[in-house]
């Protein structure tokens, strides 16, 4: 078996987009990871759906403050300007626009950047949170995930099958494979996990890729 | 003379909750924004059929950090089979194998759900309080959310129709009150306690500490005294 990036990598990978004064909103799981790799020089300020921009690292033991945690149910830290606001005001800076970039997890991404990860059918339940308004109003929505489910079935597909997010609102997938970027002429392939070829990805790629000119082995 | 809000105990503030009504209970999934002697109080008391609005219906320690602060959630009205409905965002455990009270009674068709995304549930609880009758969003298009709902265009946008949410009662936490009313919260506690408050016939408010008119700084009250109708004192000894 080839080896994969790991879930520490494709945070380190993601965080990269992350440019100097951004407003970025992280989701539960990889996206979450991606704090902690914060290039340096730059200035992310951390959006949480629950009322509360500019705050800190995740709280160390004796450190937790029930007054202070991130929509993960996570408890975070004080920074200083630092601000809370309701939950209205919270998605108003979604829906309006104010959030610079959003990082979410998939099930599925289609080639036109469909996205589908609330409900996987085989559980038949799923919880929406605040997935469909932030696919729909932040700026740029980066989506980190594996690049094929535990059974080697794509992830990145033709058309969703699972039920809908929001519609053709994926501007990049950063997978354990490659990075992948939505554009209106289909799937460009930007750049690729080491030691892979791009015939090995498009195997486990649903619709066709368009190769990068450029393309290049992910950078860190 | 303005009505007297402050109440001796949390029974006492929920005693006349009949049966059937709908209610607002915060429910992110932290502990600090949650009204749990409210919570108890009303389980205690027993209304049944109850129509719960919130981000969860309670995730009974199935979410959120480690290490685990337990606190009460609405899982204890539900557990109590006093919920009958819930209109909600994140209903379900996040971990498949340890299923919330409200997903087994929903899987077992005992309770109903209406499920909502969750900045369309808060500005729909916005709208509520603020009386507004319908608002336009993108949010749920090409989703199962658009089902029964009317489109339109809007500014070359597709958007869904959504109405507001009012409820009869809402249980709110909030850090301190004065005799007046007037609310200040903590960080993150605040959340959907906020816009709650505005949105119910009758406001109760659960708080760590009620102090003389005056005291709370004008400019740092969040909800004004107007929308609150009752306050009870959590106890000291209470974590």
């Amino acid at each position: 078996m080839k080896q994969r990036l790991d879930r520490e990598t494709m945070a380190m990978r993601v965080a990269k987009e992350f440019q100097d004064g951004d407003v970025v909103n992280l989701g539960i799981g990889i996206p979450t990871l991606a704090s902690n790799f914060i290039p340096q020089g730059r200035q992310v300020i951390f959006h949480t759906e629950n009322g509360a921009l500019g705050f800190g690292p995740i709280a160390s033991e004796g450190e937790e403050d029930i007054d202070l945690i991130n929509a993960g149910g996570q408890f975070v830290t004080r920074l200083t300007g630092m601000s809370f606001f309701h939950h209205a005001d919270s998605f108003a800076m979604i829906r309006g626009g104010h959030i610079d970039i959003t990082v979410l997890g998939g099930l599925q991404v289609s080639e036109r950047g469909d996205l589908a990860n609330w409900m996987s059918p085989e559980r038949g339940v799923g919880n929406i949170g605040g997935a469909m308004d932030l696919a729909v109003g932040c700026k740029r929505v980066i989506v980190a995930m594996e690049h094929s489910t535990k059974e080697g079935n794509p992830k990145i597909v033709r058309a969703c099958t699972y039920p809908l997010t929001a519609k053709e609102c994926v501007d990049l997938i950063v997978t354990d494979l490659a990075v992948i970027e939505v554009t209106p002429q289909g799937l460009v392939l930007k750049e690729i996990a080491p030691g892979w070829t791009v015939d090995e990805v498009q195997a486990l790629t649903e619709p066709q890729l368009k190769v990068a000119e450029d393309l290049k082995e992910i950078e860190l | 003379m303005p009505k007297k809000k402050v109440y001796s105990n949390f029974a006492k503030a929920v005693a006349d909750v009949p049966d059937g009504v709908t209610i607002m209970i915060d429910g992110f999934g932290g502990a600090g924004g949650m009204p749990e002697y409210l919570l108890l109080a009303l389980r205690d008391q027993g209304a049944k059929d109850l129509t719960i609005i919130g981000n969860t219906v309670g995730l009974g320690g199935t979410f959120g950090a480690k290490p685990a602060v337990t606190y009460l959630d609405p899982s204890i009205l539900v557990e109590n089979g006093q919920v009958k409905k819930a209109i909600a965002s994140y209903p379900f455990s996040p971990s498949p194998s340890r299923p919330t009270a409200f997903e087994k009674q929903c899987l077992a068709g005992e309770a109903e759900l209406e499920l909502v995304p969750q900045g369309t549930l808060a500005e729909r609880i916005r709208a509520g309080g603020a009386g507004i009758e319908g608002f336009y969003t993108p949010t749920g298009v090409g989703t199962v959310i658009e089902k029964g709902k009317e489109k339109r265009v809007i500014g070359g946008k597709e958007c869904l129709l959504e109405l507001p949410l009012r409820a009869d009662y809402a249980l709110i936490r909030a850090h301190k009150a004065d005799r007046m009313g007037n609310l200040v919260f903590k960080g993150t506690s605040r959340s959907f306690n906020a816009i709650m408050a505005t949105a119910a016939r009758v406001t109760i408010v659960e708080v760590d500490d009620i102090v003389e008119p005056g005291e709370l700084d004008p400019e740092a009250i969040v909800t004004p005294g107007i929308y609150v109708d009752r306050i009870v004192k959590r106890p000291k000894a209470g974590k």
